[in-house]
């Protein structure tokens, strides 16, 4: 799914190539901790060659492993909260509730 | 010891002196009747914004909104003349909701020549003019120019579309909105069309939601969780205070001073990794848009640096814009006198490239972790002062526009009581 450059991250991207925000939310949900500390670890010495790479492509023309390898950054964003702060998937103290991203910019 | 200088009168508070500084009751909060008169005083009678005009960029451009507060549910829709314009979403035949998709009670938006009824084909044009009646010659007398939609006041401020539901507001949008919020009007909203929008049903009384986005003293307890580890204790022991508070008729102004948001200058390790590669967090992308020359209207503390100004437009809506060079807004819809829609939306310009759609996309799952923390923390005020072993809450000088909100409200709804009662 990715470019060859990037081939390190393919085993996350079956995971964490997700189109919308919705579904990564799902999915940083329904990850353990471990999970998500290997993507992390995996990807953050990457992230910034990764975002120097999509740059290399008009955004509303990306080729496809371009396209994936953006949705994988921004899982790596959504991750790095539990990672870096919460230690746990969901924000501690909010099982109440919810907050909905009903749009969202493309790609 | 203040960290900024407060007005010659001591605190903010007192330089609204009808405000007082007594501790407040919040049975306005918990009253099923309170909210009752609410619904006439306030969401019957104010401005209330209900979207932007991107949102119905052409000709037949139309979204239906749900305003339960007013009773009422909207058509706003974009005509042959280029106008924005808003009617009750009510068939005149039989009264069915005109425009839905699929659900009746949830709301929709496209692009259409005309609207026609889904339950006897009756059609009506963008104008709000029945242009057809199904079988009109079974019809007794009928005149089709009686039975157009009933519109409903609408103005646009600044992009901003609004309505009022009075039979005739006692202001027009610009005097409602008064010289505060006028400043804001040259701000380039319009420029700013990458939108994050997000949308949750809560169990709290809609003032009790805003309370929380009109101080920033709850921020250091709140969310110090977003800050790293190390840095927390310091972060909540430092406390909050804000530079410049000002109030306006029903609205209000809340300035942040710019040197708590200049993430860049901090030394690396009080920086979250993720932060320094998206380089963006929560305050927004480090690289500061280009916006050219912003009004003074934005930040008449003359707050520097600045940091962001919080526009409480009464009753129900918030802009806030950043330095940065992008703003969001909060918006309360109350569904009953304990439970609210919280809308949210993250607007900045449209990103050019990977890196800053990146920088916006850290920005507005920022922005979702942060108001996770508070629309859990506001239901669980919601049932302490449902409880009803409190009757006085104490407020301090950076909850002045707590009380000047709280205040208004129940000047607004006395304000109801006393008008002569119509025949």
């Amino acid at each position: 799914m990715l470019p060859p450059e990037f081939a390190e991250l393919e085993p996350f991207a079956e995971r964490w190539c997700r189109a919308t925000e919705p579904e990564r939310w799902a999915a940083r949900l329904s990850s353990s901790m471990d999970d998500m500390q290997a993507f992390y670890d995996a990807i953050l010495p990457r992230v910034t060659e990764a975002i120097a790479y999509c740059d290399e492509f008009p955004l509303h023309d990306m080729p496809d492993g371009a396209v994936h390898l953006l949705r994988l950054i921004y899982s790596f964003v959504i991750v790095s909260f539990p990672v870096e702060l919460w230690r746990q998937p969901y924000v501690p103290d909010t099982l109440g509730t919810s907050f909905d991203r009903t749009s969202e910019p493309l790609p | 010891m203040a960290r900024y200088p407060k007005p010659a009168e001591g605190t903010w508070t007192e330089h609204y002196p009808e405000l007082g500084t007594a501790p407040v009751s919040y049975e306005d909060s918990i009253s099923p009747e309170f909210y009752e008169l609410e619904r006439e005083a306030i969401f019957k009678r104010a401005w209330l914004n209900v979207g932007r005009v991107e949102e119905i960029p052409r000709t037949g451009s139309y979204f239906t909104k749900s305003i339960a507060a007013a009773n009422a549910s909207i058509i706003v829709v974009r005509g042959q003349d280029g106008e924005v314009r808003a009617f009750h979403n009510v068939c005149r035949h039989r009264g069915n909701r005109l425009v839905w998709q699929d659900v009746p009670h949830e709301d929709t938006s496209g692009t259409c020549r005309q609207f026609t009824c889904k339950y006897h084909g009756w059609r009506y044009g963008l104008d709000g003019a029945c242009t057809f009646v199904q079988q009109e010659s079974e019809f007794f007398d009928i005149d089709k120019s009686d039975y157009g939609l009933v519109p409903v006041h609408c103005e646009v401020f600044a992009g901003f579309i609004f309505v009022n539901f009075a039979k005739e507001p006692s202001q027009t949008l610009r005097e409602f909105l008064g010289p505060m919020l006028l400043g804001v009007e040259d701000y380039p909203f319009d420029r700013m069309t990458d939108r994050y929008a997000f949308r949750v049903e809560c169990r709290a009384n809609w003032k009790v939601f805003s309370d929380a986005f009109m101080e920033f003293y709850h921020a250091p307890v709140v969310h110090v969780g977003q800050h790293p580890r190390h840095l927390r204790a310091t972060i909540t022991e430092m406390g909050y205070e804000a530079p410049h508070y000002q109030i306006d008729g029903p609205h209000g102004l809340v300035t942040t001073a710019g040197s708590l948001h200049r993430v860049w200058d901090m030394p690396p390790e009080n920086v979250k990794p993720a932060d320094i590669v998206t380089r963006s967090g929560l305050f927004g992308p480090w690289e500061q848009s280009d916006l050219g020359e912003l009004p003074p209207g934005i930040n008449p503390g003359n707050v520097s640096p600045w940091g962001l100004s919080s526009f409480q437009f009464f009753p129900n809506f918030a802009i806030l814009i950043w330095e940065a060079g992008w703003y969001n807004t909060h918006q309360f819809w109350p569904t009953s006198y304990n439970s609210l829609v919280f809308e949210g939306n993250v607007y900045s310009l449209p990103a050019t490239s990977a890196s800053e759609r990146v920088g916006r996309e850290m920005a507005a799952v920022a922005f979702k972790e942060y108001s996770l923390q508070d629309a859990n923390t506001l239901e669980a005020t919601q049932m302490g002062l449902e409880a009803r072993v409190i009757d006085r809450f104490p407020l301090n000088d950076q909850e002045v526009l707590v009380r000047n909100f709280h205040k208004v409200v129940g000047d607004w709804v006395h304000e109801l009581a006393r008008e002569p009662v119509r025949a």
